[in-house]
């Protein structure tokens, strides 16, 4: 749709209200079904009822005594779902710029190829019988390979911690080969907390390691941290800070020349698409997060898909097993193939189907310059957005995501205060050197007129005081929640609520 | 659907003029020249992608899907394709559910936490344990979280995790990856005709025991009738009982808080999802004392600003992006939007529609197990056991060369070893079933 377009149908063109938040014109109220002193009941507060066991086909002493459940009919259970969602914040309801996250728009249409029937099969159907699927799956492979600069891929990981911790075993099962025992893992302090946690799942020490002044890798300090026993440096380029590592060769070649690996997070490879790929910069291994990237609908926390991508060294390591092109005297056009030193499996199964079918959708609908203009214009809107609000956004370049300072105010209270705008707030207090810090990635959906909103957002809440934004939210479904109270009184099932 | 004449993705808005404006906004002629990208590591090649309209691509992977083969699935060993109502699919598909992030600001995402509470209240239901987490990836990812609790929570200096001898595959490699990074030692206990081998495992477990890991039913099909001696066995040493199983067996089988689990895994996915090449939904539900130590996410309830109940991600400082390195996992992104999914199928069966299914599938392995065994060449069930859904048959001839044919035939069926298949009844009808066993007879003999 053009902007014109929007104009005629609406009448507002690009003149933008003025006035205080209310008076702006793009606040929003979310769906608030109440019932005293609660929102919607619970299903189980609703109806229940009680499986008998009377014609039970087992003997008694192998059968439960008793089971009572919620139970709602059809009518009943839509309407309890459909109001669920109605108090729920989505990314086709208005922007989402969390830091790290890249909610984009996902296509309607990826969610009508991951429904179809004649993928929705059996994981131990013998390879003839599914030759449509792995021929997808060897088509995203090879795709991912491409756009990483890799030159192996497997698709196994469920989620992007899920592929670190394969690379990460993938890193260990290559020096394991080599007679090399190194037992420590390098990450920024600025580094996703899933990269620790992925390197010491794995059996690592990790060793952190501080920022430079200018908020990339300080070069000495590497050095400083580099020896013998280190087995992987995991970077994420651009870094958390949206700051591309201008010094990634020579990081490099320090890695390599230690004997160590260099892992790509891909959280942040919005930023690069079609500009500079992974493999080119001297990363050995890297995942992909599809969820992030290519589009596939985050489901409020997941499935995601975190493929991992290799250089051929470390090919042989690769998860069981791998979709490879069948002989040429073959009858079939796919197979499995177990990599030759594989480090066996890290998912049960092949991973997330319909995730992996929607990433390939979107890639292929994409194509070469649409994932080219997609970096573009993610990085453009970033920068706009960044040169638009008061804020003040301390380091740069950046590219895809700026961290913004919210000041003297917390940045927990100014997220809360944004969601009286209609808009969700960005990712807060992290990374940490940026003090009150609004992680902030606008992604590449949104376009200028949303942009604006999003910051008249932030300068709004930039211009309130402190109790005002204390007591946000105020337009949402909750107000204010206690965080405090939910850890110290737990209630985690509607049992615990009884007691 | 966009206005713009330069070739692009179709999901960014901007046009010309407004892509204009904005560089001039921020002072720069081009959008390259926002790149901070040393020109040595510059990318000038092409993917060779090329783009495709929607209706390519829907004809182009319509027509790849569609060279699967044709085939009636008797096939289970953890992945069921029970049917699912149409209005779950409509339901989760709203996008204010699909398009939503992980529930970082709660006021804004009651919905979806509300269902996240219904789902762990579920399974707390279920399994008589005190709390349930809101997801992990799939039944082998929890089997080898479990065991990384084992280890955290363990009373002694022990190193030893006790599996079956029958153990799905993926689920036994994938607890390998799980434990690559502590000093666990995975061993296998023996069976006893399809059941735990009591005598074995009392002999197996010790003071070096942290974890006992049991299944019902096995993965063969087969309900585990000790499961109280199991969990003694454990308990005598202070190890953890871990007990696999899913939401719908556990709609008719012993409860596993009665027979002393401490920590139950499995596959959430036999709900609300149907058969998606082995997609899962990783149940993980422990004794209320592990809190602290549990993997994943938890929801909890408390109260707002205006004093009304209110439901938010709870004790995140065991998560790895407070925790870092000494998180209780890496897990982050889950399987969120299955366990919505699970937690709306639950809630439209009820308790009497959940043990229902369970019944059923005892009964028809039961009944297929009597019709296969009367085939020439087969003997069925092979082990003198309870089964539900499946079961295993031994057959005469080699059983690859059986399964071979029935693909032809249009059926599959699992092959467990030379002269064993395994076949499962959810998701046949009986219709369909009673031409397997046709077919089945042409080949078995």
């Amino acid at each position: 749709m053009s902007d014109e377009r929007d104009a005629s149908a609406d009448g507002t063109g690009d003149h933008e209200p003025a006035g205080d938040a209310s008076a702006a014109g793009f606040h929003f109220d979310q769906a608030r079904w109440s019932d005293g002193d609660r929102h919607e009941p619970l299903s189980a507060e609703k109806r229940t009822t009680e499986a008998e066991y009377d014609d039970s086909p087992l003997p008694d002493d192998l059968t439960r005594d008793d089971l009572e459940l919620p139970k709602l009919e059809e009518p009943e259970l839509v309407r309890h779902y459909t109001r669920l969602s109605e108090m729920n914040y989505g990314i086709d309801l208005g922007p989402y710029p969390l830091g790290s996250c890249t909610m984009k728009y996902n296509p309607a249409f990826t969610e009508d190829v991951a429904a179809d029937p004649n993928g929705l099969v059996h994981p131990d159907r013998p390879v003839e019988a599914v030759q449509g699927t792995l021929s997808v799956l060897h088509s995203l492979q090879d795709y991912l390979a491409r756009i990483g600069g890799m030159d192996a891929v497997t698709l196994q990981p469920p989620a992007g911690a899920a592929g670190e911790f394969t690379g990460v075993l993938v890193a260990d099962a290559y020096h394991e080969h080599n007679g090399d025992d190194r037992s420590e893992i390098i990450v920024p302090e600025s580094a996703h907390g899933t990269n620790f946690a992925s390197a010491a799942l794995a059996g690592f020490d990790v060793v952190s390691l501080p920022g430079g002044e200018d908020g990339r890798v300080d070069l000495d300090a590497l050095e400083e941290a580099l020896g013998d026993d280190t087995a992987l440096l995991m970077l994420t380029n651009p870094n958390t800070l949206g700051l591309f590592e201008r010094d990634i060769e020579e990081i490099a070649d320090m890695v390599h020349d230690a004997g160590g690996l260099l892992y790509y997070d891909g959280a942040n490879l919005n930023a690069l698409l079609g500009r500079g790929r992974p493999g080119d910069m001297g990363f050995d291994v890297m995942h992909y997060n599809v969820h992030k990237t290519f589009a596939t609908p985050h489901g409020g926390g997941g499935p995601g898909a975190g493929p991992v991508g290799v250089v051929d060294d470390l090919a042989p390591f690769l998860p069981d097993p791998q979709v490879v092109e069948a002989p040429d005297e073959s009858p079939l056009g796919y197979e499995f193939e177990t990599p030759e030193a594989s480090i066996g499996k890290v998912h049960g199964e092949y991973g997330n189907w319909l995730v992996l079918a929607k990433a390939y959708a979107y890639i292929a609908r994409l194509g070469d310059d649409g994932l080219s203009d997609a970096s573009a214009k993610a990085v453009l809107n970033a920068n706009y957005l960044a040169s638009q609000i008061e804020y003040d956004v301390p380091y740069g370049p950046f590219h895809h995501e700026f961290v913004a300072s919210a000041g003297d105010q917390d940045a927990a209270d100014v997220a809360k205060r944004m969601l009286d705008y209609g808009v969700h707030p960005p990712t807060t207090k992290w990374p940490e050197i940026v003090s009150e810090a609004l992680m902030t990635e606008p992604t590449e959906i949104e376009g200028k007129r949303t942009l604006d909103q999003l910051a008249r957002a932030f300068d709004e809440v930039a211009g309130e005081d402190d109790e005002t934004l204390a007591n946000a939210p105020q337009r949402t479904t909750a107000a204010r929640i206690d965080q405090t109270e939910a850890a110290r009184d737990l209630r985690l099932s509607w049992r615990a609520l009884e007691d | 659907m966009n206005g713009r004449d330069t070739e692009g993705t179709p999901y960014a808005p901007h046009g010309d003029a407004e892509t204009a404006a904005m560089l001039s906004a921020v002072g720069v002629d081009t959008e390259e020249a926002l790149f901070d990208i040393p020109e040595s590591v510059r990318f000038d090649g092409d993917f060779g992608i090329e783009a495709r309209t929607e209706r390519e691509i829907r004809a182009e992977m319509g027509e790849a899907l569609a060279r699967n083969r044709d085939l009636v699935e008797l096939l289970g060993r953890g992945h069921y394709d029970y049917y699912v109502p149409s209005a779950i699919d409509h339901l989760a598909d709203r996008s204010e559910f699909l398009t939503s992030y992980t529930q970082y600001q709660p006021e804004v995402t009651q919905g979806f936490l509300q269902a996240l509470f219904e789902y762990q209240s579920l399974l707390v239901e279920l399994t008589g344990l005190g709390i349930a987490n809101c997801s992990m990836y799939d039944a082998a990812t929890a089997l080898g979280e479990a065991a990384t609790l084992a280890e955290r929570v363990r009373e002694s200096s022990g190193t030893r995790v006790l599996v079956p001898e029958h153990l799905e595959s993926g689920r036994r490699e994938v607890l390998a990856n799980y434990v690559a990074g502590t000093d666990l030692v995975v061993e296998t206990y023996a069976m006893d005709d399809g059941n735990a081998d009591l005598d074995a495992l009392a002999e197996r477990v010790d003071a070096e025991t942290v974890m006992v890991y049991a299944e019902t039913p096995t993965v063969r099909g087969c309900v585990e009738e000790n499961l109280d001696a199991v969990g003694d066995l454990a308990a005598d040493d202070d190890a953890l009982f871990v007990l696999g199983t899913d939401p719908v067996s556990l709609a008719l089988l012993e409860e596993p808080a009665s027979v002393g689990a401490d920590v139950v895994v499995g596959s959430a996915a036999v709900l609300g999802l149907p058969q998606s090449y082995g997609m899962d939904l990783g149940l993980f539900a422990c004794r209320e004392d592990f809190v602290r130590q549990v993997p994943g996410r938890l929801v909890g309830a408390s109260t707002d600003a205006e004093g009304r109940r209110t439901y938010t991600l709870t004790l995140q400082t065991r998560e790895q992006h407070i925790r870092r390195e000494r998180a209780t996992s890496n897990i982050c992104t889950n399987q969120a939007w299955v366990a919505l999914r699970a937690a709306m199928h639950a809630t439209g069966l009820g308790a009497d529609g959940l043990a229902d299914l369970a019944k059923r599938d005892v009964a028809d392995a039961r009944d297929l197990a009597a019709r296969v065994d009367d085939v020439e060449g087969v003997q069925a069930p092979h082990h003198d056991r309870h089964h539900l859904r499946e079961f295993v048959a031994h057959t005469d001839q080699p059983a690859r060369a059986i399964r071979d044919d029935l693909v032809d035939e249009g059926y599959a069926i699992h092959v467990v070893d030379e002269h064993h298949v395994q076949l499962c009844t959810v998701g046949t009808t009986e219709d369909e079933r009673d031409e397997f066993v046709d077919a089945l007879a042409e080949v078995a003999r």
